[in-house]
């Protein structure tokens, strides 16, 4: 393949989802204009893209705001569930110990939960933070323990005849194998963490963009809240593409047919 | 035909022990999931001596390398390799190359060889220096920065020895090393693995379901029953001292010993 097909080929990967992107958001405006909707009711892209120009310094707040509930609650996840899956693997009673309550926990619906939390802790930040942990924890728990089980009874024994510890059969075998499904379930995590900062600023909080959606909802200023949901999507598409870089980076050295994609619909 | 005029004999003395033994297996049984493995299993194998296990599938030849290795524990009986008695022990202290290369894809050659010595917590440098160092008589000086899926299946067996023998013990375990490759490779494997083995003085106990590549590679055979695993015979592949291993294959007598030993494996087979 030439320079120019290789170049080509990347271009076509995401060129037909920004072009339907864009016909869509066309379409959405001219369909507002022409059925004149009411402003309040469904504001037009331009009016929110104005939105989002005219009090872009409040909206930049805002937005820091969340983010750093994001960033704090998804670090403190992970750790927790690395802890979680590395005990559930490592020994057996802490596996029938804990991993049905994992389990069971997860059939609580998470969002009847946050008013609680702000009755327990208040309205600041540690709520908002226990919300995303309880929403982002499971699927890094579940992804990461199936990792770390797909490793080859016949690997751990040759790890074993090389005189390894259990130690080093983990940090040096499993861990190593349970990476490609570790960012799997980061992936989804990182998506769940942002519905979890909004539910947790909805129910209490006085700052953040699930708070400015809440005031802005009751007042009708349904641009604004267009806007805050733009910006949004937008954080959780900026800590996706974080986590895609770092997958990126720490499998660069694993046999290209661990991505390799297979697609029924075109043979 | 006399003694002195035959280059390879044959016999059927079970269960011989030798003082200058590296491994001795001496009555050793082992269950699983209530059938019975191995049953009364004993031989030994001597410093430098290569001994080949043939016998039907499911006769436990694989579970008397994983016993040796101490990856398994014995149901009864006394096992001991280069002096260990206990399985721990042995652990970390016997090489064994499994069927499968088992090599960890996010790891180049280099790295995958000196996986044992990395293990037993040598230095980076110093491990690198002893893979550098075997890597020409492997045939992997060129390949030590490669990716294992890079690597033909024969270049991953070389790999996979490499690992294996470069903690240096003196007894070497090989399950089925070239079982999964093509009869060329395999041929040109098996003459260059003798040439490796040649002047290292271990003792080596192969594994395989191929008696040409026994008859190739072994000083002595022992082939095993099913149901449960047991050693029916030992046979001794003896050549004059200008013998080309090479050459053995197409003797009468290594024909008269391979089809002894396919009528031995037979009979079996008649038996269920």
């Amino acid at each position: 393949m030439t320079v120019f097909g290789i170049l080509r080929a990347r271009t076509m990967d995401w060129l037909p989802a920004v072009v339907t992107t864009v016909i869509l958001i066309v379409l959405w405006e001219v369909l507002v204009d022409v059925l004149d909707v009411q402003r309040w009711l469904l504001p037009p892209p331009s009016v929110i893209f104005a939105e989002i120009f005219d009090s872009f310094g409040f909206l930049a707040r805002q937005t820091g705001i969340t983010a750093m509930e994001i960033v704090v609650g998804f670090a403190i996840s992970v750790m927790l569930a690395v802890s979680l899956a590395s005990g559930i693997v490592w020994s057996r009673s802490v596996e029938r110990t804990i991993y049905p309550i994992i389990i069971a926990s997860q059939t609580i619906p998470i969002i009847t939960l946050a008013p609680l939390l702000i009755i327990w802790v208040g309205t600041d930040i540690t709520s908002k933070v226990i919300v995303i942990v309880l929403f982002t924890f499971f699927p890094i728990v579940i992804s990461l323990v199936s990792g770390l089980r797909s490793v080859d009874q016949e690997m751990v024994d040759m790890f074993r005849t090389l005189g390894a510890s259990p130690w080093q059969t983990f940090s040096k075998l499993m861990i190593p194998s349970a990476l490609p499904s570790f960012f799997a379930g980061l992936k989804v995590a990182a998506v769940v963490s942002v519905i979890g900062a909004v539910i947790g600023e909805w129910f209490g909080a006085s700052a953040g963009l699930g708070w400015l959606m809440k005031i802005a909802g009751g007042q009708f200023q349904t641009a604004r809240v267009f806007a805050a949901i733009v910006v949004l999507s937008f954080l959780a598409m900026v800590l996706f593409a974080a986590i895609v870089a770092l997958e990126k980076w720490s499998l660069r050295k694993y046999p290209p047919t661990a991505n390799r994609v297979i697609r029924l619909g075109e043979s | 035909m006399s003694p002195a005029s035959q280059r390879i004999a044959v016999e059927d003395d079970k269960n011989i022990v030798s003082n200058d033994a590296l491994i001795t297996f001496s009555k050793v049984g082992f269950d699983y999931e209530l059938s019975r493995i191995l049953d009364d299993v004993s031989f030994s194998v001597d410093r430098g001596e290569f001994v080949a296990l043939v016998g039907p599938s499911g006769c436990g030849k694989s579970t008397i390398l994983n016993l040796i290795s101490g990856v398994l524990a014995p149901e009864s009986g006394h096992i001991s390799a280069d002096g260990l008695v206990h399985h721990h022990e042995r652990l970390g202290n016997v090489s064994y190359m499994q069927q499968k290369d088992l090599l960890l894809p996010w790891r180049n050659v280099a790295e995958n060889s000196r996986l044992g010595l990395e293990l037993r917590g040598i230095s980076g440098a110093d491990s690198r220096a002893e893979v550098e160092k075997l890597a020409e008589s492997f045939g992997l000086a060129d390949v030590l920065g490669s990716m294992p899926h890079e690597l033909s299946g024969g270049m991953r067996q070389r790999v996979a020895l490499l690992r294996a023998v470069l903690p240096d013990n003196p007894v070497l375990l090989l399950d089925e090393p070239f079982g999964a490759l093509d009869a060329i490779t395999r041929r040109s494997l098996q003459q260059w693995l003798l040439n490796v083995l040649d002047t290292s003085r271990k003792a080596v106990v192969l594994v395989t379901h191929d008696v040409e590549e026994a008859i190739h590679l072994a000083d002595r055979i022992l082939v095993m029953s099913t149901n449960p695993g047991q050693i029916i015979a030992e046979i001794r592949v003896e050549l004059e001292p200008d013998t080309e291993r090479n050459e053995i294959s197409t003797s009468p007598q290594c024909v008269a010993m391979k089809s002894r030993i396919l009528d031995l494996l037979d009979s079996q087979e008649l038996a269920q």
